[in-house]
């Protein structure tokens, strides 16, 4: 009997220290790219690290301030065209779409969510790129291409999240408000909307960690020119590109100072996603 | 008159969501369409069991590139595969509601959130420089288990919760102790969901790019153990489209890739279809 007690608590306390795995690997991602990059950002200076106009690491000048706005610009423009597409959609299936249809469009949803991002990036060069270019002006290679192609590569979270709280839904509310008259958009827009608000909000909230995390496309549709960018149409560099782009050669300080971009960029995802814990949680 | 009246505001609203369906397939249809268009032409055989020639030059097929990508998702399985089973196991049977579990939770979730160049620089600090794993296949596989962790654990779990709990009751009731329940009855019932993790998880490792690229060297020579660099599908598709005129190359590869996405993407649905239609047709 007590064999089979013993036999019993092995695999309970290996799955337990198992299951601490994910834990444990991001303590040790957190804890990395702290050991790496905080002696640099401590000997910059941190108002100087975030706020300095200039990138020169041969010069030893490590000031992340355009990078940050390019970030902030792209992923405005992915979510100022990606949001209203993604939340009709949404809507459409949660709501309009028969059947046959949403059994169509939900693979497609989940296809564009399985793309890998360097061929949307690669899509982007060949395509929107060279649109850009030609009909816009500009180098083509810029903030408006790297919006579109972010807006794109955010439309199945963005879909996906909101649907599914639409869905979630007492049917009580629409039968309600059909009861009182209420036409079917101003069902969805007296009610349904404000009830899903949480779910909706933390939908985008996480588009926009996934557009401010997205690398490969980026580089290749941005330009990656490090300047502050006057128009949508300049080129520009994000973050997550700065780091891309010179880990490959860097060394030293130099590759600090790359550490020291992801501590920031590791900074701003996690508040992006606490907030839509939040959003998802205060319901 | 700036009163819309009910109705027409539910025609325009209606065309709107219609219009925002159809601009989702329609984005994934042209993209879809145009690399294969333009990629399947310079498909052939030969391209496939060629070796690729390196350099400025994109000549050549991407022979050792799929060898590389084989072995990279192997290494990545072999560890991945039992630790997310070990993990979701607990969650789903062992873990007690209590804070700590909560923790773990939430653990999870974060981690699912970062991005995945954050997991580059975590990978090349911890198993590229302080392993001396240098830059090879075994640094980006063991990379690539921490990005795909949460995946893998949460759609476990799914399917082991998706078991229905008359099958553990009956088991108990034979006079099975917990663990052979778990062990003989509740994992092979689970099998089918646990396959769909796996297949879900190996599409998106074909996908990943930005944290390999910093761990994995992307060298395109055969690889002789897992100690080599290597380049994986989506890493041929950067380097021939940034470094190289080859863009029919890349095109070609782009055109793989979205092949094999369509061909997991359709498999685990209807694995998942006919998971969860057994599950639910013997409750």
């Amino acid at each position: 009997m007590k064999i089979k007690k013993f036999g019993e608590k092995i695999p309970q306390s290996l799955f337990f220290i198992i299951a601490l795995s994910a834990l444990s690997v991001l303590a040790l991602i957190t804890v990395f790219i702290l050991i790496e990059g905080v002696p640099l950002i401590s000997k910059v200076g941190v108002f100087k690290f975030l706020f300095g106009m200039k990138w020169a690491p041969s010069l030893g000048q490590y000031g992340i301030f355009p990078m940050i706005v390019g970030t902030v610009f792209v992923t405005t423009g992915a979510i100022i065209l990606g949001v209203p597409i993604a939340l009709c959609c949404s809507i459409f299936l949660a709501e309009f779409a028969p059947k046959k249809i949403s059994n169509l469009v939900r693979p497609a949803i989940q296809l564009l969510a399985g793309i890998p991002s360097v061929v949307y990036g690669f899509w982007g060069l060949i395509f929107i790129v060279p649109f850009i270019r030609n009909y816009m002006g500009g180098p083509g290679l810029s903030i408006l291409a790297g919006s579109i192609i972010l807006a794109i590569m955010i439309l199945p979270t963005i879909i996906s999240i909101s649907e599914v709280s639409i869905l979630a839904l007492p049917p009580l509310l629409k039968e309600g408000a059909f009861a009182l008259g209420a036409t079917h958009w101003q069902t969805i827009r007296g009610v349904l909307l404000p009830a899903a608000k949480s779910g909706i909000l933390a939908s985008i909230i996480l588009g926009i960690g996934r557009a401010v995390g997205e690398t490969m496309a980026v580089i290749m549709v941005l330009g990656n020119a490090v300047a502050l960018p006057k128009s949508i149409l300049d080129p520009a560099r994000t973050l997550t590109t700065n780091i891309g782009i010179e880990m490959g050669y860097a060394s030293g300080e130099h590759q600090q100072a790359l550490f020291a971009t992801g501590i920031v960029l590791l900074v701003i995802i996690m508040i992006l996603n606490a907030s839509a814990q939040y959003a998802i949680r205060r319901k | 008159m700036r009163n819309i009246s009910p109705k027409t505001a539910q025609k325009i609203a209606m065309a709107g969501i219609w219009a925002g369906g159809a601009v989702t397939v329609g984005i994934l249809l042209l993209i879809v369409i145009y690399v294969l268009l333009r990629g399947i032409p310079s498909l052939s055989i030969d391209f496939l069991f060629t070796a690729p020639k390196g350099g400025l030059s994109g000549d050549g097929g991407i022979s050792t590139i799929i060898v590389s990508t084989v072995y990279l998702i192997g290494t990545t399985l072999i560890i991945l595969v039992p630790v997310g089973i070990g993990a979701a196991i607990y969650l789903a049977e062992y873990a007690p509601s209590n804070k700590f579990t909560g923790v773990i939770r939430y653990g999870v979730e974060v981690l699912a959130g970062v991005p995945s160049i954050i997991f580059g620089l975590f990978g090349f600090a911890l198993f590229v420089t302080a392993l001396h794993f240098k830059f090879s296949i075994l640094s980006g596989a063991l990379t690539l288990v921490c990005i795909l962790l949460p995946t893998m654990i949460r759609t476990t779990e799914e399917a082991i919760k998706g078991v229905p709990q008359a099958y553990r009751e009956g088991a108990l009731a034979l006079g099975a102790t917990r663990w052979q329940t778990i062990s003989r009855v509740v994992i092979p019932a689970a099998m089918p969901g646990v396959i769909t993790a796996t297949i879900l998880c190996i599409g998106r490792a074909i996908g990943e790019t930005a944290c390999l690229y910093v761990t994995m060297g992307g060298s395109a020579a055969m690889p002789s153990s897992l100690l080599s660099g290597g380049r994986t599908l989506s890493l041929q598709v950067f380097y021939l489209a940034m470094e190289t005129r080859a863009l029919d190359k890349a095109m070609a590869t782009a055109a793989v890739l979205i092949l094999i996405i369509i061909i997991v993407n359709t498999f685990t649905t209807w694995l998942a279809h006919r998971f969860y239609a057994r599950m639910g047709g013997n409750v």
